[in-house]
């Protein structure tokens, strides 16, 4: 849900928007996620016995101010890819809403 | 003399342990802190063990960061000695000077406890008085202490000799590998030999009252190597 907003004759740039980024940083697919196996158990043990396939990972919500919703995104990828998630052990997505 | 800073952070806690093994060693130590920006003239950095930054989003992720890094990799660039305990083992993973990551205990326990670990080279700063081979005996405190790296790092790793501590079961009347690190592996190095980061505490097992100086030997080694270098200079 991009949205841009033009000044106009001002500066004839666009303003920034408030962007609201929903990141979701996931232990990589096929890596063993000991945290997601005991939740399993656990819930396994509470009788939801049709439960299968917990991981357990980490939701970062922030506000990125940005010209555009692509803009925002690639920004939150660089975070992402430099501090928010391992490289060697976890993947991550990108939510952008307006 | 061989000066070695021991650089602290938010939440280390095994400096003062880690001052008085160098000290102990014949060494040195500088106090240094995580906003100083310049290290002082030193031969060696070691980042002691602990809770940097309250382990937020990953262990050592945050320290990474912290204003002194900047002057640590140019330490590192420059070739010079830097060993990482524990936390600092994740520090340096995560600021790239290691391969690798340090994740969560295949069993979810913190394990606290002696391990029996093996000598894989002696050419690296942090061995030169082990004989190849040797099992040692110090402790590990941690939650997060599983190594672990995509299959080809690990490949490249053996093949380069970079693993330079290996737990071993069946030694010393303790059980092998703590934390399910892959190939048992308890301590890398960078390509060089410089750099090397390990989960046990060699800090911890240091003082002869405690009836073994295994730890203390790691030491020696980084004290001596720096003595014999600076001596075959002058």
């Amino acid at each position: 849900m991009a949205r841009s907003v033009n000044t106009g004759a001002h500066t004839g740039r666009e303003r920034p928007v408030k962007f609201h980024v929903h990141l979701r940083v996931m232990p990589r697919a096929g890596l063993l996620d000991p945290a997601g196996q005991a939740v399993e158990h656990a819930l396994e043990a509470l009788g939801f016995s049709e439960v299968s396939s917990v991981h357990l990972g980490r939701a970062i919500d922030l506000v990125v101010e940005s010209s555009s919703a692509e803009a925002a995104t690639d920004s939150a990828r660089s975070m992402c890819e430099r501090l928010l998630a391992n490289p060697v052990t976890e993947d991550f997505t990108i939510e952008v809403v307006a | 003399m061989v000066r070695v800073a021991v650089v602290s952070y938010p939440g280390s806690n095994c400096e003062a342990e880690t001052n008085r093994t160098v000290v102990r060693a014949g060494g040195e130590a500088v106090p240094v802190w995580h906003r100083d920006t310049r290290l002082p003239d030193v031969d060696v950095v070691i980042l002691p063990g602990g809770f940097s930054y309250g382990d937020y989003l990953r262990c050592g992720a945050i320290a990474r960061f912290s204003p002194i890094m900047t002057a640590i990799q140019e330490h590192a660039r420059t070739g010079g000695a830097i060993l990482g305990i524990c936390n600092g083992f994740q520090i340096l993973c995560e600021a790239g000077l290691l391969p690798g990551a340090l994740v969560r205990n295949e069993h979810l326990h913190f394990v606290s406890r002696p391990v029996a670990l093996r000598v894989e080279r002696t050419d690296t700063p942090f061995t030169t008085r082990f004989q190849r081979g040797d099992v040692i005996r110090i402790p590990v405190g941690h939650g997060d202490g599983r190594y672990i790296a995509p299959p080809h790092v690990i490949e490249s790793l053996e093949k380069n000799g970079q693993i330079v501590l290996r737990y071993v079961d069946g030694f010393l009347d303790v059980p092998g590998n703590p934390n399910g690190a892959l190939h048992d592996i308890a301590g890398v190095c960078n390509p060089s030999g410089r750099i090397m980061g390990i989960m046990p505490h060699p800090e911890r097992l240091a003082d002869p009252m405690q009836g073994s100086h295994d730890g203390l030997t790691m030491f020696e080694s980084l004290i001596t190597s720096h003595t014999t270098a600076a001596g075959a200079v002058a």
